[in-house]
């Protein structure tokens, strides 16, 4: 379970998150949308534990992520996030980008990361791409190979921050139908996104953010069928 | 019908001063390279004030010509009752030098790796340690190469004004043997060229690694 409570963050005189309260439970799917500059993002990256925040508190399964006792290499192999940015490790294989964590992060063998790694890989559907460099790949198969690279760590959480938005709209798509097959699977995820087709479609709750504010949560059904807040009619019409 | 005193001794002589410039170059570089990677890495991680005073004295090793570097050093240490032998002190002096310049190489290519990449594998629980062996370096490398062929075949050019702590390296070699044979331009070519057989390995060196890794990046 992720525990988010009252989280508050600045960068410099910007607060970007502002007061923060959301609970997702084991195997949820939650969609977060809202405009660019309202926080989305950055809560995400809060939640691993790669930006601090300035007070309130988040807690995965009990741990307090910010804490100073918690050891953060620790808990980040439980939450596996991918970025909108194609941030494949270049000077690496396929194969490689996603052994990696696995061997030195678990201490795995190399073979016992291999066939998780191949498991993985076939899973989004990158079997046949191994040995290639990252260079070769379209912009669809890098975000799925950064999927694979998350998911061989096993985490209990996935996180995804807009990870069809620098890609072509052909390939939206093939991401979208393996972030789908995650959820089907029982995957607990964060998904802040734009697409709005698969906040309806797949997630269990969405949340609406504006300016640093969590404006609305709820069922699918609610946000887009009878949104309670102006806010959130305003974005979903403007984006539709 | 071309003809030359020079004798196999005398090209022995040359040979022996090119192992000088060659063991003064080494000496130099991997020193200063171990010195240049360990500032460029506190370069960039550490907040530029902290750093401010390594900076100032890695420009003075820039900016002051290396002879009066060499010329300076060798008096002070005397001074100093070092005792040390003018061989050592020009490898120092050379590998400070070469410190100066790797340093901001080093710093350049770890700057060029993107954030977001090293997000990424910390993301996946390494550690600051493993992401700069696994991820860092590695990318760095291949910005930071082409830089540090050019520094290691400047620096062994350079490595000549250790002639004048009376070092015979290879050119102060071939000085005494234009002195002695009056045969300047044959000898400078003869050098010229072992100057030449000393680099070239260098830089093809560095154009193969390139090429190999322009063909996955």
């Amino acid at each position: 379970m992720i525990e988010i409570e009252n989280v508050h963050k600045s960068f410099g005189a910007l607060e970007v998150l502002k007061g923060i309260n959301l609970t997702v439970d084991k195997g949820e799917v939650v969609s977060v949308i809202g405009g660019s500059g309202s926080g989305k993002s950055t809560l995400l990256t809060c939640i691993n534990g790669l930006e601090p925040i300035d007070s309130g508190r988040i807690l995965v399964d009990g741990t307090e992520v910010h804490a100073k006792t918690t050891d953060l290499n620790l808990l980040r192999r439980k939450i596996g996030i991918v970025f909108q940015q194609f941030n494949a490790f270049p000077h690496l294989t396929v194969l490689e980008n996603v052994t990696l964590a696995p061997r030195k992060v678990k201490g795995m063998s190399r073979r016992d990361a291999e066939e998780i790694a191949v498991q993985q890989l076939s899973h989004v559907g990158l079997a046949d791409k191994l040995k290639v460099y990252p260079n070769r790949l379209s912009g669809g198969q890098q975000q799925r190979m950064a999927i694979a690279r998350a998911l061989a760590m096993s985490p209990d959480y996935m996180l995804f921050d807009e990870v069809t938005s620098a890609l072509d709209p052909q390939l939206v798509g093939e991401v979208l139908d393996t972030l789908k097959m995650l959820a089907d699977d029982g995957m607990t995820m964060i998904c802040v996104t734009h697409e709005m087709s698969f906040a309806r479609d797949v997630s269990n709750r969405v949340a609406f953010f504006h300016k640093g504010v969590m404006a609305e949560i709820g069922p699918p059904e609610q946000i887009f069928g009878d949104a309670q807040h102006e806010e959130t009619r305003n974005f979903l019409s403007s984006v539709r | 019908m071309f003809e030359t005193s020079l004798s196999f001794n005398d090209i022995l002589f040359l040979i022996r001063g090119a192992g000088v410039t060659l063991s003064i170059t080494i000496l130099a570089v991997v020193g200063g390279t171990l010195l240049g990677l360990l500032f460029g890495v506190l370069r960039s991680h550490v907040s530029p004030w902290l750093t401010l005073p390594l900076v100032f004295v890695l420009d003075i090793f820039r900016s002051v010509p290396l002879l009066i570097q060499l010329i300076l050093a060798n008096a002070f240490q005397a001074i100093a009752g070092l005792q040390l032998s003018p061989f050592v002190t020009s490898c120092v002096v050379l590998a400070l030098y070469t410190s100066a310049y790797c340093t901001e190489i080093v710093r350049g290519a770890i700057d060029a790796v993107p954030v977001v990449t090293r997000r990424a594998a910390r993301s996946l629980g390494l550690s600051w340690g493993q992401d700069m062996t696994q991820i860092v370096f590695p990318m760095a490398l291949r910005v930071a190469l082409p830089s540090w062929i050019g520094l290691t075949l400047g620096v062994m050019k350079d490595s000549a004004l250790v002639l004048w702590l009376g070092i015979i390296e290879l050119l102060r070699a071939s000085q005494i043997l234009v002195t002695r044979l009056q045969e300047p331009m044959f000898i400078l070519l003869i050098t010229g060229a072992i100057y030449f057989a000393l680099s070239f390995p260098i830089a093809r060196l560095g154009g193969r690694l390139e090429k190999r890794w322009q063909e996955n990046d």
